[in-house]
């Protein structure tokens, strides 16, 4: 019998597995379709002012129709809305803001949701009492009767939404952070950790966190497509941050009235913004299915 | 069971309460600005101190609120600012006509979502499941905005086949409710396709579907008899869920086609500041959600013998 050698492979860093693991998603077609949607939209933001043919304020030709040459020789696109701004700038613009606001406002919900539901989870007794017991009441609001309470009383600026963002999803993250962790606090090496005296706040954040990331990371895939809804609503409602500057829901909102003679304003930033949120929600099916698979 | 029915209803009465206060604090806490809002912002100092004064606002917060808390359990909830008579003469029309559109929206969303899920969960993997689940992504990601706009679009600028608006200004008309009733049922019968795809598979997994395949059974009598029954449990509460969601729902629903409903009266009387519509529409749609939990939270442990209840 040939004598075993025992290799131990030099343990990788936690970011490095994590990446790979995210890779995974190349073997998922609708995860690439969905990577691709999200990565065009990102190039869009950054690109913006290379990309925009227009500024997106300015007002230039009203209610041009898609194709229409402008003064100056160039082309609408996507022809103006109904005060002459270039569709397809303001589209390209309005990426922007959606990208930064979506992202920041789920992170600060996660940061919010998180150590509670991971101090819930782990701690249980009357910890997890308290917190579950105000989550839920935040959740039996319907979501956007809260978003329109909250907005229309203390009005509707940039800090403002993102409190209500923030305020409305940390307790569903709550919920699925407590699950998680109530499931792995039962787990041999949070013993171990315990057992050698780590305090409390350290096995949550370095054993339980890590542990818990992949349904975590599904479901701010999923989080983020709603808040870029959540965001679009509140646009559409009269709701969202202040005008001039491109808003999609905001640009729907404001041309849907002529919608049923000039639809092309309205169609193709309901299609921005659809193809933006298919984008999150198929590359958080895709993540699903890698992570079931291995 | 009883004990477990006696303490959902005492949670949810606990709910109500501590969302009450929440509510209160959130509109009433500053009597100078509700003077404001009632009396308009072109009244004298003087004038509001004494609607305050008429009206009780000088008393403590908490007797204030108990004394409003009061009001609101028999139904009084104070007059509407902006048409100037009692509130509750407005919301419950306007609730009720809610009501219809939500129902025709769950008549179709309910067996449409059920049947997909069932065939797209018989066999995971599958073709047909594969264009299901795509498909109920592809519906969900598309906001009731954006498709409200998109069939507008289609239905009304190139085919004209509906009205653009369901105001219902000349008596009910169904034709009126198709496009609001259609774009709820796009946007939420994805999310339960997908809750009863994730059943039916998990129950096709098990044990004893397996027995029952191996047994040499029909595979038609494997998923009628055996598998359904216990596959439907967890989408019967996500539907129940779903009312929640449409609360939500129809407020960008009744606004994009101005129907006169709920929804819209919340945003209304949210942009106009109707300081006691707003606390009624936020009660009542806290009260429906609220029950709506109780009723799914019941009926699964009803539904579920595997659950002990304590």
């Amino acid at each position: 019998m040939a004598e075993q050698v025992l290799s131990i492979p030099p343990r990788e860093s936690p970011v490095w597995r994590m990446f790979k693991s995210l890779a995974l998603i190349r073997e998922s077609v609708v995860g690439m379709v969905g990577l691709a949607l999200i990565v065009f939209w990102v190039l869009v933001a950054v690109f913006a002012n290379v990309l925009a043919p227009f500024p997106p304020n300015a007002t230039i030709m009203p209610m041009a129709m898609p194709g229409t040459v402008g003064p100056d020789g160039s082309v609408f696109w996507l022809g103006t809305d109904h005060i002459g701004r270039d569709i397809l700038s303001r589209i390209i613009y309005g990426s922007r803001r959606v990208l930064i606001f979506a992202p920041v406002a789920t992170f600060c919900a996660y940061a919010l949701g998180t150590p509670m539901g991971l101090a819930a989870g782990y701690r249980r007794g009357m910890t997890d009492d308290v917190l579950s017991f105000i989550a839920n009441i935040i959740l039996s609001f319907p979501v956007l009767v809260l978003y329109v309470i909250i907005i229309a009383t203390v009005g509707a600026s940039a800090i403002n939404i993102l409190v209500a963002v923030t305020f409305a999803s940390a307790p569903g993250i709550f919920r699925i952070v407590r699950g998680l962790a109530l499931d792995l606090r039962n787990r041999e090496y949070v013993y171990a950790a315990e057992t050698r005296g780590e305090s409390p706040w350290r096995i949550m954040l370095v054993e339980i966190l890590p542990n818990a990331r992949g349904p975590l990371i599904v479901d701010a895939c999923l989080r983020l497509g709603y808040v870029i809804i959540t965001i679009g609503v509140l646009g559409f409602l009269g709701l969202g941050l202040p005008p001039p500057d491109p808003d999609w829901g905001g640009m729907i909102n404001e041309t849907r009235a002529l919608a049923t003679s000039f639809p092309h304003m309205t169609i193709y930033p309901v299609i921005a913004i659809s193809s933006l949120v298919l984008g999150f929600n198929l590359l958080a099916d895709g993540l699903r299915e890698v992570s079931l698979r291995d | 069971m009883l004990v477990f029915i006696v303490r959902r209803l005492g949670t949810m009465i606990l709910t109500m309460v501590v969302v009450s206060i929440l509510l209160f604090l959130l509109l009433e806490i500053n009597s100078a600005s509700v003077a404001i809002k009632v009396l308009g912002p072109y009244t004298s100092e003087e004038q509001r101190n004494l609607w305050l004064e008429a009206h009780g606002y000088f008393r403590p917060i908490h007797i204030r609120y108990f004394d409003w808390l009061g009001n609101f359990i028999v139904g009084n909830f104070g007059d509407s600012i902006r048409f100037k008579v009692p509130v509750g003469e407005i919301l419950w029309p306007r609730l009720a006509n809610t009501g219809i559109l939500g129902l025709a929206a769950m008549a179709v969303v309910i067996p449409l979502s059920l049947t997909l899920g069932v065939l797209a969960g018989m066999r995971e993997g599958s073709k047909l499941d594969r264009v299901i689940s795509v498909g109920s992504i592809v519906t969900t990601s598309i906001p009731e905005f954006a498709s409200a706009v998109l069939l507008s679009a289609i239905f009304v600028y190139y085919l004209d086949l509906l009205p653009g608006t369901s105001s219902m200004s000349d008596g009910f008309s169904p034709v009126q409710l198709i496009l609001p009733a259609m774009v709820l049922i796009l946007y939420d019968f994805g999310y339960v396709t997908r809750m009863t795809r994730a059943s039916m598979a998990e129950v096709m997994t098990t044990h004893y579907v397996r027995t029952a395949v191996l047994k040499g059974l029909p595979y038609r009598a494997v998923i009628m008899r055996h598998a359904l029954r216990n596959a439907l449990i967890a989408p019967f509460t996500v539907i129940m869920l779903q009312i929640n969601w449409l609360l939500s729902g129809v407020i960008v629903v009744e606004f994009a086609f101005a129907y006169k409903g709920f929804g819209a009266l919340l945003l209304e009387a949210s942009l106009n500041q109707d300081l006691y519509m707003i606390e009624a529409c936020a009660m009542v749609a806290v009260f429906v959600a609220v029950i709506t939990q109780m009723v799914a939270d019941i009926g699964y442990t009803y539904l579920n013998p595997r659950i002990r209840f304590a």
